[in-house]
Parts: structure tokens; sequence; C-alpha cells
């Protein structure tokens, strides 16, 4: 099928089944490998972008369901100069990364809570469903913490 | 990706009537029709290429499908497409159906809350299915649509074996109708598994007491998950607490008629013993709570 979605902020149209995964249309049709894959089952959250702005498990998601909606991947993040975004700065900051693998999705993720706090109660229900295996997550939560804390000052400056 | 793509059609049909005519001219055909919905399932078999090849019917499309869940009165409809993020962000549904809300929490992750649906998990009738017990506790009703017309079924009738149930090849479930109980309702919920978020259950609880002013138990309905063949009512138990007072010696009888309702397995997530033995604790959390 022709798939058209809106991605990272573009129009974009490729040629795909329409039960490929999302996944790998990204990969492969796009050339957007930020996006990994970890278990391929739904359970590590590497693979998680934001469809119309929620958090999935990209591996999970056929190619069809993403037609004529919205999808952001780690690539869409910063902004056009370059500019990390804030929870991306953070990651890199606090060293809240080590091999990269779950970075992108873990960021995505904390992304999507961050824009919608009410989704979980706190940082640890956000992530549960992000695997690490390097950094014992206690950098992660430290980058996440810092980078709302830096968006909160921010907004209140510009309140300000 | 383990299954060959060119093994697997995709429909896309716009309307209800388009996607059961379909579903009506595959009866009999080799590998079927499978519906689709939030795919949070079917695609973990199929990624790892155990999927029989088959024509997907995705359910997407469909605007009476895809409503946003509704209450009419007392009662919530959850429609097909309805996911677990849907009744999360319901303040109604955390007040009057609070056991939907809690189970919701703990399947899978956010990642699979917002893809998942209650009438997937109904529709692969998994023993292990996690968002079903709070519904049989709710004494849902399930309703079926084919070219033949429209009925219903109650969920604790729906389940025939494992992975079986009584819906035809040629029917879609198009909803969920979930009456909420009168207020002063105890709901109990319980999930022990490995962690408490994306691992499913070992044994999984979710029931419901109603007492009158002097404590005599009026209503009781208990489902247990992943300690039988099927997701089930724990008839025993319920027959046990009716029409009496939450005491020990009721309190224990319940504990006993649970070893009747179950018949729990060893497999990858747990042992026979373990399911039993959380079997009983959970009834006696349930009945004392």
């Amino acid at each position: 099928m022709r798939l058209e979605l809106q991605l990272n902020g573009h129009a974009t149209a490729v040629e795909a089944h329409p039960a490929k995964r999302l996944l790998d249309v990204l990969r492969e049709e796009c050339g957007l490998t930020g996006t990994k894959e970890g278990c391929g089952e739904g359970e590590c959250g590497a693979c998680t972008v934001l469809l119309d702005g929620q958090p999935v498990m990209s591996c999970l998601v056929p190619a069809c369901h993403a037609a004529g909606r919205t999808v952001t991947t780690i690539e869409g993040l910063a902004g056009p100069d370059g500019v990390l975004h804030p929870m991306q700065a953070a990651f890199s900051r606090e060293g809240g990364t080590q091999c990269g693998i779950c970075t992108p999705g873990m960021i995505l993720a904390a992304v999507a809570w961050a824009r919608d706090r009410a989704s979980a109660a706190d940082a640890g229900e956000a992530l549960a469903g992000n695997l690490c295996r390097c950094t014992g997550y206690t950098r992660i939560f430290t980058a996440v913490a810092t980078a709302l804390e830096a968006s909160r000052d921010a907004h209140d400056g510009a309140e300000g | 990706m383990r299954s060959h793509l060119a093994d697997f059609d995709v429909v896309r049909p716009t309307s209800l009537e388009e996607a059961l005519t379909f579903a009506a001219t595959r009866v009999g055909v080799p590998g079927g029709v499978t519906p689709l919905a939030g795919a949070t399932d079917l695609f973990v078999p199929f990624n790892a290429g155990q999927l029989a090849p088959t024509t997907f019917l995705d359910l997407q499309g469909i605007a009476e499908l895809a409503m946003a869940p509704r209450w009419d009165g007392d009662v919530y409809r959850l429609h097909a497409l309805s996911t677990y993020t849907d009744c999360r962000r319901d303040p109604r549904v955390a007040e009057r159906l609070p056991l939907l809300v809690a189970a919701a929490r703990e399947l899978g992750a956010l990642q699979i809350q917002n893809r998942a649906t209650w009438a997937g998990n109904i529709a692969n009738a998994s023993p292990a299915a996690d968002g079903v017990p709070a519904l049989l506790a709710y004494e849902a009703i399930v309703e079926l649509a084919s070219v033949r017309g429209r009925r219903t079924v109650p969920l604790d009738a729906y389940f025939t074996g494992y992975k079986k149930s009584v819906r035809a090849a040629d029917e879609l479930l198009v909803a969920i109708d979930v009456k909420a109980p009168p207020s002063g309702a105890r709901h109990f919920f319980r999930k022990v598994g490995t962690r408490r978020m994306q691992a499913i259950s070992k044994v999984v609880a979710a029931g419901v007491i109603e007492r009158d002013a002097s404590g005599i138990v009026t209503r009781a309905t208990l489902a247990l998950g992943s300690v039988a063949p099927v997701t089930l009512r724990a008839r025993r138990v319920e027959a046990s607490l009716l029409g009496r007072r939450l005491d020990e010696p009721t309190i224990d009888a319940a504990v006993r008629a649970v070893r009747e309702d179950i018949a729990p397995i060893d497999d990858i997530r747990s042992t026979r013993l373990y399911r039993a033995r959380i079997a009983e604790r959970l009834v006696r959390a349930f009945a004392t709570a």
C-alpha cells in the first residue's frame, strides 16, 4: 500500500506492505535507524515511537495503523538547527545512557510523560515498559527529573 | 521479523457491514480471517514466525468500532477498539468500575495500554488474559455481530475451552457492556506476577462483594485468571459467601472452596502448587479486605 503519514513534522509517503511492522518501515523505507529493535515482542520498549503523541511499541504496530497519523521518532526531537531536545540534553548531561540501544525509546517515553503527566503516576510507571541492561536506571530517572525541573524553570521564567 | 509478509493479506473495511460481509465470505477458506484491533497480542507470534498465514481484517477504519467508550446510566459500553488507556482516562470509570482501571494500569506498560483493546483480550480467549477477570467480576455482556445478525452473550458463557469461545468464524466482537455496581460495593483486584507491569500474571483475581446493612453478603463475584484452561468465575467461592457474614468460618470455607473451582498447571510462568497456594490467599484477601 501507499502509506502516507506525518513523520517528524514532514508529510511522508512510502510504499509498504500493510502488515509490515512500523519499526521496519521506519528503518528500511524511511532510513530512520534511530528506532531500535530489542526483543521484537513488545517487552523491552527499545522500539518506542510516538503515534499521535502516544508512546507505542513500533514492533507491534502494522504499517497500515500509521496511515494518516502522526509519528515521532528520536530523529524528530532535536530542533532543525541540531539543538537537542531538553530530555535528550538531560540524558546526555546526567549519563542516562550507556550502550544506547534503549535510549531512543527511553527518551521518547519520557518525553510523552513530560507532555502528559496524567498518563502515569510517576516516572517509574511511565518508563515501566522500557528496559535498560546497562545503567541500573538511577541515572535515567535523574535525567528525567532534571529535564522536568528545567522545563518548569523555563516555564516559570517565561511567565515571569 | 520471522514471518513472510507475502503469506499475509490485510483487508481494511471502512464500515461494519463491509467487514461482516467479508468475514462471511471467508468461512471455511484455509487461513480464514483474523480480526486485527490493537495488534499487541497478534503481532507477537506474527513477529516470531508462529502465526499461520491468514488474512487480517483490520478494524481500525470502522467508525462504529472506533467510537469512544460511553456511559448510558449505570452501564459503561466499550467498543471493539476501546483501549486500556481509554478506561484509565475516564474519572467515572475509576469511581464506578475501579477494577477496570486497576486491571488496565497493570496490563503491559503504557505503550501496550495505548493500543491494546479489551475486546482483543476477550477474543484471544487466553486463560492468562489479565483484562478479562475485571470484566467477569462485573458480569459484563459481550455483543457479537455477523451478517446473520447480532446477539449478546454473558462473558461468563463466552469461553468454552483453552483459547476457544462461542464466537463463530464470521462473527466480530463489537461491544462489551459493563454495569457498575451500586455505591458501597467492595471492589477487589490483585495481580500476582514477576513484576507489577510488563509481566503476565501467575494468578490474577478480581471480585465484587455487596452486603446489606446487617453485613450479609447479597452479591459476590470472584473471577480468576491463569488457574484453569479459561479465565473463570469461582462459583463455589461465590456460593460459600452468599447469604453469610464475612466471619472467620465463612472465610475459611471460601478458601477451601476455591480448590474445587480451579485446575492450575505448571507452565513457563509458574507452577501448579504455587498457583493453588496463591489462589487460596487471594480468596482470603478478597473475603477479608
